[in-house]
C-alpha cells in the first residue's frame, strides 16, 4: 500500500469512534502493536528530543524500504508513534520524504501537532523522515 | 476548621478569576498548575488595562504628566512589596523580570567576592534555575558547590546541612518551599547556621509566597527571590530583597539606561540603589499589576488563605491515596498544597495527557528539578497544586479524571 493509502485506512479506523475516549482507547490498543525496537538500540543517541517521555526510533534499509523499530516509556506517546510507524514502514525514503501528515488533524490528534507540545509529536515526524532523507542520500 | 473556610468564601473569590469560568475540551476548567502560575484577578487585568489605557510612558526621566504619572504608581508598587515583604527600606527592593533573573544578579555579583576554595551551598530540592546559575558561579570563580541531602520524605537532611558549613561558606541558597514536592523548608535554622559561620543566605520563595507572608527582617535573610505571577500578578516580572549593605557591596548586573549617574567615555559612575539593578526600561506595567496583585492577596489574608489551603491538602491527600496504586511523593509533615504522584508504573505524561482531557490542568514531568526524580528513580510525577480558589469539589474532579486515567491506562 501507499503512504497515502495506509492514511486514508487509519482516517477510516478512526471515523469508527465517537469520543476522544474510544480514539485514545484505539491508540494505546495500536502501541500494543507497535514493532518495538531492540534493546541494543535503546541508546541515547536514538532518543527523540522534544518528548516529555522518551522516544526511541531505530531504522534501517533493506531492498531500498526502510524499516522503523521504537519504543516509548508512555503509552500514549507510544500509540502517536506506533500510527507514525505503520504509515512510513516499509515505504522508499523518497515517498516517506515527500509525504504529507495532514491525516494526523483528520484522526482528531490535531492538538498533538504542535511544536510545542511535549509529546513531540512533531519532533517524531521529522525524526523518522531525517532517516529517509539520509538513506535516499545512500541511493543517490 | 470548616468556620476558617466559611471565613474565606471560595465562591465569592472565584468570581474574582474571570478565567475559571472557561471550559476546557469541553468540561469546566480544574486548574491545579498553580505552583507553575497563578491565575489573575480582575483586579489585576484591570490595573493593566488602566496602565495602558491611561498612563502609558517611560519611567524616572519624563517631565511630561503621563511619565510622572507612571513613576508614582511604579514607586508606590515598589512600596507596597517593601512593606508586604517588611523590607527596613524601600531601596532594598529590587524589580526584576523574575524569581530566575534575581537569583542571576546575585549568582553574577558574587563572581568578584569568592575565591578559589570557597564554599557554596545549595539543596537538593531545588529547581533547575537555582542550580545551574550557581554551577556557573563555580566554574568562574573556582568555588565548590555543596549540596544539602533530602531524605525519603522530601526533606533537607540538616544534620548533614551542619557539616557541610564551615568557614569556607561563603553562601548558602535553598528554596523556601520546594516547588516539585511541596516540602516547607527550615529556612530559620538554616540562615542562623549560616550566619554562625559568616555565609550570606538566598532564599528563593517563589513557592513560598503564594502561601506565606515572609518577614524579611524577622528572618535576618540576606537575600529573598519572588515571582508576581504565582502571587496572582503578571508574568515577567519578579523582586530581589537585599539587605542595602549586600546589595552595595555587589556590582550592577547589566549596563544600559537607568542604572547609571553620570556616562562619559572615560567613566561612568552608577546610580543608587535600586537603580543599580534596574537597567533598561523595565516592566513597568507588570511592577504595577505585581503591587495591585499583593493588595489583593492581603486583602483576602494570608492566614486564611494558607488555613484553607491546608484543608485542601489533607482533603486532597486523603481522596487521592484512596486510588489503588497511586504514590504520594514528598511526605513531610511540613508541606504546602502541592501533592506530587504517581501512578502505579503509568508514565505521569500518559496520565497528564488523559485528564486534560476532561478538563484539569495538572503538571507533568520532572518539574525542572531531575535531581529530586533521579533520587526517587522516576521519570518525573503528575502534580496537582491547590490555591486559595480551588474548591474540594474540583478534587473530586481531578480524583474522578485519574480513576479513569488508571483505566484506560492500567
Amino acid at each position: 500500500m501507499t503512504i497515502k493509502e495506509i492514511q486514508e485506512e487509519i482516517i477510516d479506523e478512526f471515523a469508527m469512534f465517537d469520543d476522544w475516549m474510544q480514539r485514545y482507547e484505539y491508540m494505546i490498543e495500536l502501541g500494543k502493536s507497535l514493532p518495538l525496537i531492540e534493546e541494543k538500540y535503546k541508546t541515547d543517541n536514538n532518543i527523540i528530543k522534544g518528548c516529555q517521555s522518551k522516544v526511541w526510533v531505530h531504522a534501517e534499509m533493506n531492498d531500498d524500504k526502510v524499516e522503523f523499530t521504537a519504543d516509548s516509556d508512555a503509552i500514549i506517546t507510544k500509540g502517536i508513534i506506533a500510527i507514525l510507524i505503520r504509515v512510513f514502514d516499509g515505504q522508499h525514503p523518497s515517498a516517506i520524504i515527500d509525504a504529507d501528515t495532514d491525516f494526523i488533524d483528520q484522526i482528531g490528534l490535531k492538538e498533538h501537532l504542535s511544536p510545542t507540545r511535549a509529546n513531540g509529536l512533531v519532533s517524531m515526524i521529522k525524526q523518522l523522515k531525517m532517516y529517509a532523507i539520509a538513506y535516499q542520500t545512500q541511493l543517490n | 476548621m470548616q468556620k476558617e473556610i466559611d471565613m474565606l468564601d471560595v465562591h465569592k473569590i472565584r468570581k474574582d478569576f474571570p478565567i475559571l469560568s472557561r471550559k476546557v475540551n469541553g468540561k469546566p476548567l480544574v486548574y491545579f498548575d498553580n505552583a507553575a502560575t497563578s491565575q489573575t484577578p480582575q483586579v489585576v487585568i484591570d490595573a493593566i488595562v488602566d496602565y495602558y489605557s491611561g498612563y502609558n510612558a517611560n519611567i524616572h526621566r519624563g517631565v511630561h504628566t503621563l511619565s510622572q504619572e507612571a513613576t508614582d504608581a511604579y514607586e508606590i508598587a515598589r512600596k507596597k512589596i517593601q512593606a508586604h515583604f517588611n523590607a527596613k527600606h524601600t531601596h532594598e527592593i529590587i524589580l526584576t523580570s523574575g524569581t530566575t533573573h534575581s537569583i542571576n544578579i546575585i549568582a553574577t555579583g558574587f563572581t568578584d567576592l569568592l575565591s578559589k576554595g570557597d564554599e557554596i551551598i545549595v539543596s537538593a530540592l531545588e529547581h533547575h534555575s537555582n542550580i545551574v546559575p550557581w554551577q556557573m558561579l563555580c566554574e568562574r570563580t573556582g568555588a565548590i558547590l555543596k549540596v544539602i541531602p533530602m531524605n525519603e520524605e522530601g526533606e533537607l537532611i540538616i544534620d548533614v546541612y551542619d557539616t557541610l558549613l564551615s568557614n569556607k561558606t561563603k553562601l548558602v541558597f535553598t528554596n523556601h518551599i520546594s516547588n516539585a514536592l511541596g516540602t516547607i523548608n527550615p529556612i530559620e535554622e538554616i540562615i542562623d547556621k549560616a550566619h554562625e559561620v559568616g555565609a550570606a543566605v538566598l532564599i528563593d520563595g517563589a513557592q513560598s509566597c503564594p502561601h506565606i507572608k515572609p518577614d524579611v527582617q524577622a528572618l535576618d535573610v540576606d537575600f529573598y527571590v519572588a515571582s508576581a505571577h504565582k502571587l496572582c500578578g503578571p508574568t515577567g516580572v519578579g523582586m530581589l530583597y537585599g539587605k542595602e549593605e549586600w546589595l552595595n557591596k555587589l556590582p550592577p548586573y547589566q549596563g544600559g539606561g537607568e542604572m547609571i549617574e553620570q556616562v562619559t567615555f572615560e567613566k561612568t559612575t552608577y546610580a543608587g540603589l535600586p537603580h543599580k539593578f534596574e537597567a533598561g526600561t523595565p516592566n513597568i506595567c507588570g511592577g504595577i499589576a505585581f503591587g495591585v496583585a499583593l493588595d489583593y492577596m492581603n486583602s483576602i489574608g494570608f492566614e486564611a488563605i494558607a488555613s484553607y489551603e491546608n484543608e485542601l491538602l489533607a482533603y486532597g491527600t486523603q481522596k487521592l491515596l484512596e486510588i489503588e496504586g497511586l504514590k504520594i511523593y514528598g511526605t513531610s509533615k511540613n508541606k504546602t498544597s502541592v501533592i506530587s504522584f504517581n501512578l502505579d508504573n503509568i508514565h505521569p505524561y500518559d496520565v497528564g495527557t488523559i485528564v486534560d482531557k476532561l478538563g484539569i490542568a495538572v503538571r507533568t514531568g520532572h518539574h525542572c528539578a531531575q535531581p529530586i526524580m533521579d533520587f526517587y528513580k522516576i521519570p518525573g510525577t503528575i502534580r496537582a497544586s491547590f490555591s486559595f480558589y480551588n474548591t474540594k469539589e474540583e478534587i473530586d474532579a481531578l480524583v474522578d479524571a485519574i480513576k479513569k486515567a488508571k483505566m484506560m491506562l492500567g
